[in-house]
């Protein structure tokens, strides 16, 4: 019996594994591997760390890497601190117990946004948005500064949906006996919130925060779709993902380098796994060990 | 005493609703003004774009330059192949993994399950120059089936995950009767199926979505016109006609009602796979 589990388990898990390895685990991987090599047509070399050498210290990929590097922290910040204090306090508002029936109605109307693709985002906020409509009279996608806060606004307000339904569902859990004791004892919604529910949910936000890092160091579609691959004004709302793209599938006055586009996509996970690396080996537990 | 309470209370319900109203149409303002302008003139979009069409203002020829210049029926077409290819594959392949990962005891099981569970979180993208390669390498650069295989398993790791919780619940004992019947394990997994059926709905509608929405690897893996996915589509014909609002509304409308129905369609199950996967 335990031989035929053994031919079992192999059967039914290899076919998901097979096309997971192949097509996700792997290549991972074998962008580090390549990062290793410069080819040339046919040809192979192997280079050792030649092309990491030449990202940090060839004057353009160099200050392009870096510019992209800071963008995509800000791109996270302005992520982190509108975002997740939005999805919450839409979360709060969901889960008061001053709703009744409308609950439903309004969690699937503030969530429409999200379900939408991020290229359709783009464009209807840079209609509405276009001085030639009227509606805003400044050229915010067309200033320096203004336009990578724009982008991530725009990427907010479609995506406040992910942590207001992630902190939903821990709001929902709060036992109800926990509740019920506090508006015994008197208190609001206001000290129940603060005192009883937030506390509690707490730890959620460590991994709001980490999943919010991840997707943030992996984004490109909506710079991409407003921007086009050399992100403008002036490489302003450039970051790491349009800066993986153009360097491995080119642009306009850059050639195609799969070699260098695979060191980037490298050093952009390496960037992605540290961090969770340190979240997941430091904090991740400890947050734990404060739940009920 | 006990009606200032209850007017306070209900001052408090106020607030409450009206903020949700001011926050829900924050989210669903942007997408109607898109969608009713694009049945406007554009004058009238320009003039009053706040305005519902009127008799004089009603205008679809904005959808008719789409159609006749964009490639939209077949966009939508790939689209649904890509979709619900993956879909399938995505559920089949995981409903077997979870079934093996929850019923076998066997000594690794454990460490493929956590090997599934690390890549809900993994950047796939990353890996692209190396998928790029195998593609061009198997002879399938610029077709669907490249899309279907990427798309398998970059949601396989969630759907497995889920997936797994819901095996977990399936009464032992049922199992157990199915095998002493006779039945075979294949046999036992479809006899347990319906059990984990609202899991397979969950896991369905939060695969979907983010294949649909993709625009990366349409636009390395299946660029050509036609294999051209929607979300694609929208972005070459935007790109294109950047100064002919009425048919660029109308393309963004196109491009996201489907999605909008689909969503409020199945928001329940939505919600459900991903409150579930993401509390892993």
């Amino acid at each position: 019996m335990r031989r035929a589990h053994y031919r079992y388990f192999l059967a039914f898990t290899l076919p998901a594994l097979a096309v997971y390895v192949l097509f996700a685990a792997l290549p991972l991987l074998n962008s580090m591997y390549y990062s290793l090599f410069d080819t040339d047509g046919d040809v192979a070399r192997f280079v050792g760390l030649d092309n990491y050498h030449y990202l940090f210290t060839n004057p353009t990929t160099s200050e392009r890497f870096w510019n992209a590097l800071v963008n995509n922290l800000e791109f996270f910040a302005i992520h982190l601190l509108v975002e997740v204090p939005l999805g919450l306090l839409l979360a709060a508002l969901l889960t008061s117990g001053r709703l009744r029936r409308s609950t439903g109605l309004y969690r699937t109307l503030l969530f429409i946004p999200t379900t939408l693709s991020v290229v359709i985002v783009g464009f209807i906020w840079r209609l509405i948005i276009n001085p030639l409509w009227g509606l805003v009279d400044y050229p915010l996608l067309g200033t320096e500064t203004t336009a990578l806060p724009t982008i991530s606004l725009m990427s907010v307000w479609q995506y406040v949906g992910i942590p207001m339904i992630f902190l939903y569902a821990a709001l929902l859990a709060v036992p109800s006996d926990v509740l019920e004791a506090a508006r015994v004892e008197g208190a609001g919604g206001w000290t129940t919130f603060w005192r009883i529910k937030f506390p509690l949910i707490a730890p959620q936000f460590g991994l709001i925060a980490i999943l919010t890092y991840i997707w943030t160091f992996n984004g490109f579609d909506l710079v991409f779709a407003l921007n086009g691959s050399a992100p403008g004004p002036n490489y302003s709302t450039d970051i790491l993902g349009t800066l993986f793209y153009r360097t491995f599938f080119g642009s306009s006055g850059q050639l195609a380098d799969l070699d260098l586009g695979a060191t980037v996509a490298s050093v952009i996970f390496l960037i992605i796994l540290v961090i969770t690396g340190a979240y997941f080996g430091l904090l991740h537990r400890r947050l734990k060990s404060y739940e009920l | 005493m006990k009606a200032a309470r209850r007017s306070s209370e209900r001052a408090g319900n106020l607030v409450v609703h009206a903020l949700l109203i001011v926050f829900a149409v924050l989210a669903i303002a942007p997408i109607l003004l898109i969608v009713v302008n694009s049945f406007k003139t554009t004058p009238a979009i320009f003039e009053h774009p706040f305005a519902l069409p009127t008799a004089d203002t009603f205008s679809a020829a904005g959808y008719e330059r789409v159609f006749q210049r964009g490639h939209f029926v077949d966009n939508y077409r790939n689209s649904l192949v890509v979709t619900v290819g993956s879909t399938v594959a995505t559920l089949v392949l995981a409903t077997l993994a979870a079934f093996a990962l929850t019923e076998y005891k066997v000594r690794f099981a454990p460490l493929v399950g956590g090997f599934f569970v690390a890549g809900i979180m993994l950047p796939i993208r990353l890996g692209t120059v190396p998928i790029l390669k195998t593609m061009i390498s198997w002879g399938l650069m610029d077709t669907l089936t490249a899309l279907v295989l990427v798309y398998t398993a970059m949601s396989l790791p969630l759907a497995v995950a889920l997936l797994m919780t819901y095996f977990r619940s399936v009464p032992h004992d049922l199992k157990e009767a199915a095998r002493i019947d006779g039945a075979g394990e294949l046999r036992t997994l479809s006899i347990v199926l319906p059990i984990v059926r609202p899991g397979l709905a969950a896991v369905a509608s939060v695969t979907m979505l983010p294949i649909w929405n993709d625009l990366w690897f349409p636009l390395i893996l299946a660029p050509s016109q036609e294999n051209q996915t929607v979300t694609l589509g929208v972005q070459q014909f935007v790109g294109q006609f950047l100064n002919d609002y009425p048919a660029l509304l109308g393309a963004l409308t196109l491009g996201a009602v489907p999605l909008v129905v689909l969503f409020v369609v199945f928001s329940r199950q939505f919600i459900q796979g991903l409150s579930q996967g993401l509390g892993k």
